[in-house]
């Protein structure tokens, strides 16, 4: 009565084998490595780069233990952290600028595990070190600055249909026009309705008043985009700080989550995170005799000599000094197409650019405009388009000599300018790499000499069914640590407080099981019938007990931040792997052990007992 | 081995008196002390800055002290951390500087003459992130105990899911009451380690109450009455409670003795919401549960044959 039937075996060794091969990564430890990536889409990092790479490195005698593309990106092996560090520097100077080159630690676990996309478990900031920020939003602001813009436009709109208008008025929740009369409301009505589809409508016959409110789906539209716009800043700054797995993601309706590890030196973080990049439209000077004595040296008064980032590398470009029109008067830069079909990038400029814009543009039909990034004190040409007419109306639109990929580059570079809202540091975390050691150390501990107090214990009291009970803990640990390996669950402190923890109530079960099956056999019921009733009568109640547990987990993984989700993660996970062990493997191990046998008259399952003894 | 030989059944119930006395006693110390001594919440519910560094020799606290008052940055605590070598530095939030400003600064100030000194861990939140924080713990709270009464009552009875949140609860405030009395640190880790003691606790009365249910169940069990059947149920299953939280403490135990500061405030937790837990399924959550006046008719009531059929 205690055999399993074939798939049921098979089931536990096709576990059993996935799992081992998913945890094994873990075992095998890091190396040093260099990641380069790319700091844009135009410029990809392919096997061209490697060769470079790989040319450079052989010159300065680093020998490295290897290097694959991965994606977007090279990363190159070392033996020891000194030709990292060695080879880091000669990376940089080869390929330049463009790149970001970044130490990383890799896995030395075998190709073949890679392929297979088994990866060792991704460590949390509190067990490898690094920086942790919080930044939330500033909504209120994204809400504002959007406002203005819509109150600009209708202005703009207002004006060239000649609609005379009092006062257009700003707070909160919307925009208040005062009109004239009758008329004049009506035909503001219709302005509103073609052009401002964001706003809807409450006029008052009465004062010729218009309210105007932005719809509840424009609100969410302008604070996620707000978000999204603030994190790809975010991303072009983090990249400048050379992090290999930097984690940038929104948390909440209006936070941000960035995550640098490796990175010790906040002040130097917090620093490019919070710098505000500014964008400054200047004149291009293409006189040649004055360009040629800039390129000798000479650069003329009221010019500077800039580069301009081209696909083909920097390019030397002279600008005035004048600053036409600063990044404060960008809305936005977006990528797109031009009539033609060519990629383009829009720009949408708020109402005073937009009048500059128009000004400047009709004074120099025919030359060159430069549109200047600058950043830590150093200035770079995103763009230099030549203007072909006057352009009204603040929607900016730069075409030619550039593909799709240049197009995002230039239109992200543009809006990095500006944050969309501000935003504020609402939580910080600094871990140094020491700590990180130690905490995986100390977990690790905590859970290995755990487990041998149990297993020592289980194995004396229950005998044999303390071993297949000890067995099912050990293969419930390395489903666990398998789980977590191919989920990539971030696996932190308390999620390692979380695996000691769940490993200590998993016993329960068995416990549960093996004094049932003293009971029966206390009751004098065969041993075949007693495993059979002791794991039945078990059943319902290890069901009861880990619902009752998976609820608190649940809840914890819902309402929980931070630590108290990275322990829910792992509890919730222990929980699904504590039941599959402790009832069908360890009755799978029982019944390979006990269950053929016929004529079984004991189990060694300690001493059982009886009171009439 | 055999550790539990019990001849007869324990008389649980008729202690019935003198446990909850007991209960109550402990629980309104608890409150007690939570309410005069309250929490000492940690800087994830407070906000404001936290340092910890680490010296190469033995720390000296009072001069760490000297200097860092030497930048009046207001209330600040030095206090050592677990080794004689590890400080650990509170600082309250600043309006017009940011954390890695301060942090830097008590940095410069302790590195100032030659001083070795190693910043291991900086930690700031903002004071709107502590509110949210406590809100979405109580609210955690409320969930799981709903969501643990729900389950109960459907699968066993309404007086036994009430019987097992009254037990839980009771568990969960001495915990609290322990950490407001000795003014140990309630840190994040420690509100997980509650949560998991509330829904691992209830465990406790899940396996006492399966039993009650068998028995009731049990034609063998007739003639006795509910305070019988309840005696038999938890003397059975003694011995499995007895082993089962002794396991659960040993790991428990062993992330108290090698898990450092950082597990420190969650095994204290789990360690005292382990021995009360044992405590109070036995004793609490049943007798509540025959205060109630659970019969045998309320159990009886979904007859399943099968599951009836005892081998």
């Amino acid at each position: 009565m205690n055999r399993y039937p074939l798939w049921k075996y098979l089931v536990i060794a096709v576990a059993l084998v996935v799992s081992a091969i998913y945890t094994l990564p873990n075992f095998y430890g890091e190396t040093p490595a260099v990641q380069v990536s790319s700091s844009r889409q135009s410029i990809p990092v392919n096997t061209d780069v490697m060769a470079r790479v790989e040319s450079a490195l052989k010159q300065q005698g680093v020998q490295p233990d290897g290097m694959f593309l991965d994606g977007n990106s090279l990363k190159v092996r070392f033996h020891d952290p000194d030709a990292q560090i060695k080879a880091r520097d000669t990376i940089q100077q080869a390929l330049g600028d463009n790149y970001i080159i970044a130490l990383n630690l890799l896995s030395a676990s075998p190709e073949w595990l890679t392929r297979l996309k088994a990866h060792p478990m991704f460590l949390g900031l509190d067990l490898r070190g690094g920086v942790h920020f919080l930044l939330e939003v500033d909504m209120k602001a994204a809400i504002d600055k959007t406002m203005e813009r819509y109150a600009g436009d209708l202005r703009r709109e207002l004006k060239a249909k000649k609609v005379r208008y009092g006062t257009i008025k700003r707070d909160a929740n919307g925009l208040e026009i005062q009109l004239r009369d009758a008329e004049t409301l009506k035909a503001t009505e219709d302005v509103v309705a073609r052009t401002l589809p964001a706003f809807t409508q409450n006029a008052d016959d009465s004062t010729y008043r218009l309210r105007l409110a932005l719809k509840p789906e424009e609100v969410t539209r302008i604070q996620s985009d707000a978000v999204k716009q603030n994190i790809t800043t975010l991303h072009n700054r983090v990249n400048e700080l050379g992090v290999a797995e930097p984690v940038i993601q929104q948390s909440g309706p209006n936070r941000i989550v960035v995550q640098l590890p490796g990175v010790q030196d906040t002040a130097k973080a917090k620093d490019i995170l919070g710098r505000t990049a500014t964008l400054e439209v200047r004149m291009v000077e293409d006189d040649s005799a004055k360009v040629a004595d800039a390129l000798a040296g000479n650069v003329p008064t009221g010019y500077d000599l800039l580069d301009e980032m081209t696909p083909r590398g920097p390019q030397k470009i002279l600008v005035k000094k004048d600053v036409e029109l600063t990044g404060d008067n960008i809305n936005d830069a977006q990528p797109g197409f031009d009539e033609n079909g060519t990629p383009a990038v829009h720009i949408n400029l708020d109402s005073t650019g937009a009048a500059i814009f128009r000004d400047v543009t009709a004074e120099n039909i025919g030359r060159r405009m430069a549109m200047i990034l600058v950043e830590k004190g150093r200035a770079e040409v995103v763009t230099a388009p030549v203007i072909r007419s006057e352009i009204g109306g603040g929607r900016v639109q730069i075409s030619g000599s550039m593909n799709a990929a240049e197009a995002g580059d230039v239109a992200l570079l543009l809006r990095a300018g500006s944050l969309a809202a501000p935003m504020q540091i609402v939580e910080e975390r600094t871990i140094g790499p020491s700590l990180g050691k130690e905490n995986i150390e100390k977990g690790f501990h905590s859970t290995l000499w755990g487990f041998a107090a149990i297993a020592v214990f289980m194995m004396i009291y229950y005998r044999m069914f303390g071993v297949i009970s000890t067995l099912s803990l050990a293969v419930n640990l390395l489903m666990l640590v398998a789980l977590l390996s191919m989920l990539q669950a971030t696996l932190t402190l308390p999620g390692i407080a979380a695996i000691a923890l769940t490993l200590g109530m998993a016993i329960d079960a068995n416990v549960l099981i093996n004094e049932r099956i003293r009971e029966e056999l206390r009751n004098g019921v065969p041993p075949q019938s007693a495993i059979q009733a002791g794991y039945q009568h078990a059943w319902a109640t290890i069901l009861d007990s880990n619902v009752t547990t998976m609820i608190a987990g649940l809840a914890l993984l819902i309402f929980g931040s931070g630590p108290v989700r990275g322990f829910a993660v792992v509890h919730c996970l222990g929980i699904l792997t504590s039941i599959f062990s402790a009832v069908l493997v360890s009755r799978g191990f029982v019944n390979l052990w006990y269950g053929r046998r016929r004529r079984l008259t004991t189990v060694s399952i300690g001493q059982v007992w009886k009171p009439e003894q | 081995m055999e550790f539990f030989r019990i001849k007869r059944d324990i008389p649980f119930m008729s202690y019935g008196r003198l446990t909850t006395a007991i209960s109550l006693v402990t629980f309104i110390l608890a409150v007690f002390f939570l309410a005069t001594k309250g929490l000492n919440f940690s800087v994830e519910f407070t906000g404001g800055t936290v340092m910890e560094v680490q010296y190469p020799q033995a720390a000296n606290l009072p001069d760490i002290r000297k200097r860092v008052e030497g930048l009046r940055l207001g209330d600040v605590q030095v206090q050592s951390l677990g080794t004689s070598r590890d400080v650990l530095i509170r600082l309250p939030s600043k309006k017009d500087k940011s954390s890695a400003q301060l942090s830097n600064e008590v940095l410069g100030a302790l590195k100032a003459g030659g001083t070795q000194v190693d910043l291991r861990k900086v930690e700031f939140v903002g004071p709107s992130v502590g509110e949210e924080l406590v809100s979405h713990g109580l609210t955690a709270i409320t969930i799981v105990c709903i969501g643990i009464m729900l389950y109960l009552a459907l699968r066993f009875e309404w007086r036994f899911a009430v019987s097992a949140i009254i037990a839980n609860m009771h568990d969960v405030v001495i915990i609290l009451g322990c950490f407001a009395l000795f003014q140990w640190e309630f840190s994040l880790t420690v509100l997980a380690g509650v949560l998991a003691v509330l829904g691992y606790s209830v465990n406790e009365s899940v396996v006492v109450f399966d039993r009650i249910r068998e028995n009731f169940r049990k034609p063998g069990m007739r003639g006795r009455n509910t305070a019988q059947i309840i005696d038999n149920a938890i003397t059975s299953t003694i011995s499995r409670t007895i082993i089962t939280h002794g396991s659960t403490e040993a790991m428990v135990l062993s992330m108290l003795l090698f898990g450092g500061p950082a597990l420190h405030g969650f095994a204290m937790a789990l360690t005292i919401g382990i021995v009360f837990g044992i405590y109070s399924s036995v004793l609490v959550a049943s007798p509540i549960a025959l205060a109630l006046g659970v019969k045998r008719e309320h159990m009886i009531k979904p007859v399943k044959p099968k599951e009836e059929a005892v081998v």
